[in-house]
Order: structure tokens, then sequence, then C-alpha cells
């Protein structure tokens, strides 16, 4: 049996430019520049364009001209990727474009991204807000398992220091960041300092799929979709982040992206230990910890005794998030779709920094369990 | 200075609001399972179309996690480091709110530690916020 994206092709990915703030710019004009980007570097005929996924979809396309098109103005993530990817393997679309962005969104100079307050009769009251609610699952799971601040900011410092070494990233030449610079910096929200935290900045992101042999006439290197899976319990930032919240399959929240990996890696037919790098969203340090546990890349609560053995750097056996993430590269309203792009990057040899040598299986994640969500995508450089 | 945020009601918690101003814990059950369950709804998520009561609650909770928090949200920053926590009644749901009545320290806030239910008020509202509950007798 044939694997169901064994045509289908991500044929370019496209980072538009990232910045604390894109000053002069809206939403819409950072999709379009990144859109306008992608179909420049793929060298794609723009009227080959039959899909537009992203929150700016139909804006695009009257933009562009293209219509009519396929334009779902749906958030674009991960979960667009895979049903985008679903939509050319049946031969309903052939070249789709997923995008998604934010401009002039911090109006009120506020350091929390605006997108993931708490807006809730049952939540503000209580002065939450975005980094408080992923806390609160991490401090359960300090105390159940012994996960220690430092093994929190072996994370943070992994990831920032991936940033300092990008060209790209919004806080490159920053570092380097030992354990103790992360610890030492202001507390947030106990168990969180300042730099266990993503970053807020604007830009977007822009991904092409199309079928296997436009990608082979684009002149590209083709990136494979293996597998994937899509974990929700409920809306983010408005219901208590409970590490145990469960759902009628039994599954509990603190462990969202586990049947979404566990799919993934049977579409794959691979396992955790096929991965070779690992794009995992990083809103907050403790998140890696949690989804290297949900992925299956350990065993439940050894997440933070993982990370402090050294495989998760640059030169270890597991190397994750590999371009500086939202705390160093960009948490500018694309990154949703950034770890995949990240993921292709990898696969493509195209890192200008930190390439894994020789890759061939990223997993890419996006979501966690303070937003009640996550998803898992394993991209292969080899047709499945 | 901004207020602290004061929670505005829907149809379907507007019951519960109008118990908390007048100092009560009024809380949802299924009729058909006898669980109890949060947020507010009209239907019973364990059972399909299932049936809805209120039923007051004994208002004793424990801790089921927190986040000391340093950076204030609107209107808390002149209380200091504030605990922000999830809790779990007696009767089995659980809810965010605020522990007071006891240093926000990891050593005074231990998991799973008895609390009771008391009020505050945010704007013309009563919000419920949990404090440690005295021990009138020997656990057993």
């Amino acid at each position: 049996v044939s694997h169901p994206f064994a045509d289908v092709a991500i044929a370019g990915v496209y980072n538009g430019p990232q910045a604390r703030r894109r000053h002069g710019h809206t939403s819409f004009t950072v999709c379009l520049e990144a859109v306008r980007g992608l179909i420049e570097s793929t060298a794609l005929p723009v009227t080959d364009i039959d899909g537009l996924f992203g929150v700016q979809a139909s804006e695009i396309t009257y933009a562009l001209g293209i219509g009519p098109a396929w334009a779902d103005e749906q958030h674009g993530k991960q979960s667009s990727i895979l049903e985008a990817a679903s939509l050319i393997s049946t031969g309903l679309l052939k070249a789709v474009v997923v995008v998604q962005g934010r401009a002039n969104v911090y109006t009120d100079k506020a350091a929390v991204a605006p997108w993931t307050r708490p807006d809730n009769e049952f939540t503000i009251p209580f002065g939450m807000y975005t980094a408080a609610e992923f806390a609160l699952i991490a401090r359960r799971h300090m105390e159940v398992y012994g996960t220690t601040p430092e093994q929190l900011a072996t994370v943070a410092a992994t990831i920032r220091n991936n940033g300092h070494n990008n060209p790209e990233a919004i806080y490159f030449g920053r570092g380097p960041y030992t354990t103790e610079d992360i610890l030492e910096s202001r507390m947030v929200a106990d168990p969180f300092h300042l730099l266990d935290c993503a970053t807020t900045s604007e830009g977007a992101c822009a991904i092409l799929l199309t079928r296997l042999d436009q990608a082979r006439d684009l002149n590209c290197k083709p990136v494979f979709i293996l597998g994937g899976g899509c974990n929700v319990f409920g809306p983010p930032y408005k219901y208590p982040p409970s590490w145990d919240l469960i759902g009628r399959s039994g599954e509990n929240n603190g462990r969202v992206g586990s049947t979404a990996a566990r799919d993934a890696f049977a579409m794959a037919g691979l396992s955790a230990a096929d991965v070779d790098c690992a794009e995992l969203y990083d809103p907050f340090s403790f998140e890696v910890i949690r989804q290297l546990e949900a992925f299956g890349f350990c065993a439940p609560g050894e997440g933070g005794p993982f990370v402090s053995d050294g495989q998760i750097g640059p030169d270890g056996s597991l190397p994750i998030t590999t371009d500086g993430g939202t705390m160093s590269y960009s948490h500018g309203g694309g990154q949703l779709l950034q770890r995949v792009a990240r993921g292709v990057l990898q696969l493509t040899g195209a890192c200008r920094s930190c390439q894994v040598s020789g890759a061939e299986v990223v997993l890419a994640s996006e979501g966690g369990a303070g937003g009640l969500t996550n998803s898992v995508m394993i991209l292969g450089s080899e047709q499945p | 200075l901004a207020d602290k945020a004061v929670p505005v009601p829907t149809p379907e918690s507007q019951r519960y609001w109008d118990g908390t101003d007048v100092g009560e814990l009024w809380i949802p059950r299924c009729t058909t399972t006898g669980r109890f369950f949060f947020p507010p709804r009209r239907f019973s998520p364990f059972v399909a179309g299932g049936a809805v009561e209120w039923v007051r609650a004994t208002g004793r909770a424990t801790l089921y996690s927190y986040v000391i928090n340093h950076r204030p949200a609107a209107g808390f920053e002149g209380d200091g480091p504030y605990a922000i926590a999830v809790v779990e009644l007696e009767e089995g749901l659980r809810m965010m709110t605020n522990i007071v009545g006891v240093e926000a320290t990891p050593e005074r806030l231990v998991l799973d530690m008895a609390l009771t239910v008391s009020f505050q008020p945010r704007g013309e509202r009563m919000v419920p916020v949990f404090e440690p509950a005295v021990v009138s007798e020997s656990p057993r």
C-alpha cells in the first residue's frame, strides 16, 4: 500500500523578515510579503496556486489575482499543512500555500502576545495570563517527578544558544547563555524566569505544498510528509490547564500530543529513535521536557534527566529547535508554521546555523499544554 | 492603575455568579450521573442531553497546582507575588482561583493541601478565592 502523501511535496518554505516590531506593516502585508517571497524563491508560476490557507487567505487571493481559488481563512498551522496535503493527495488541489503572520498588534506595548491573553470570566479575575497558564502545568510535573528549575534552564539555554548562533534570529548574538544566566533572569511566573519564556515579535511564514511532479519541475529538493497528527482538548488560554484534564478517550492534557505522535509515527512507519532532529515548539522551557515525554523520546518523568544529559544540544543525539525557536528566532505570528519550515531547511541542508549533518527525518511540533493543544508532523527527505 | 478584571457572566454562568455575589459557591451537577462539572453548562458534559441541577458546594478543596506570579496582571500591582492556582473541590471539579491568607512561597503552598473558600470583590462582583483550611480535628 502506498503512503497517502507519497506524491505530495513540501516544495518550498519562506520566512519573511522577523523583528520585535514590523513598523509600517499590518498582518495582511507581512503575510502577502511572505507569499510573494515564497513564489519568487520557488519560481512557482503564480497562476498555479489553487489553494490558500491562513487567516489572510482570501485577501491574498484577491491581491494576487489568482481567484477563483480554494481560500480557507483558518489559522495557518500544522493542521492546515496536513489538510492541504490531504487535498492534494485526493486531487482536489494541485498547489497550496499555507501562510500565517502578524504585525501591528502590539499597540499597547504589552509583553504578552495579545492573541494568547486569557479572556474568560473564570480566569481573568485571578490575574491569570499566558506564562502562568503554562507554569501551572510545569509545577505539577516538577512536584510529581522532581523536575528541576536547572533542567528547565538547560532547555532555555540550549534553544537561546541556537538563536545566538543563527544570523536570522531576532536575538542573534545575544548570548551565549548558561543555565545560570537563565536562572538569574528575573522571575516572571515561578517556576518560569524571564528567559524561560518565548519572546514576542512580528513577522510571517509561508509554506508551499505541491504534487511531487510539480515540485520536481520547480527544481527544488522536495521534502515529504511522513506522518502527522493534531491533538486539541479545548480552546487555548480559557480553561484551567490541568495536567490531568481527561477527555472521554482517557488521554490526559499533560500528555497532549501523545496520540498525535503515536499516529504520526505509525503513518511514517518510524519510531522516536529514527528522528535525527526535533523541531519542538518552545513557548516555555518546560514544554520541551513535556513534549519529549509525550512524543516517546523518553518515558514519563524522564524528560528532565533527558535534557540534562546534553542530548538536545546541536551536537547531541537529538538536536532540538535549531533556529532558536520562539525564544530567540521569532514568535511573530508565523511561529505555528516555523517548526515545519525549519525542519524543511534541515532536510534540504539549507540551514545557515546548526545544520544537522545528514538529517533524513525531522519531527516538528506546535502548541503546548497551557494551550490544551499539541500537533506533530514527521518530515523526511526520502519519498515514503 | 487599572482595577482587577471583573468577570462578565454569560447566560450559562449567571447562576454561578449570583451565588458568589452573596458569598455562596453553587456548582452544576449532572442529574443523571451525579457528577459535578465546571464551567457551567445547560447540559451535562457526561450524558447526551443530560439535565443539570445546581448544588451549593461545601467550599472544601485541595490545591492541585499553582504558580507564584511575579509579573502582576492589571490590578494586582500592589499585591506582591501572588498565587494563581487550580483547586479541586471536594465535589470533584476544578477551577482557577487565587490562594490567599498564606505567604506565596513554595514552602507554604503544598500540593494537595486542604483549602476552604472565601470571597473577594472584583468590582461589583464577588469571586471565590481559597485559603488554607483551619484544622479543627486530627486527620485520620
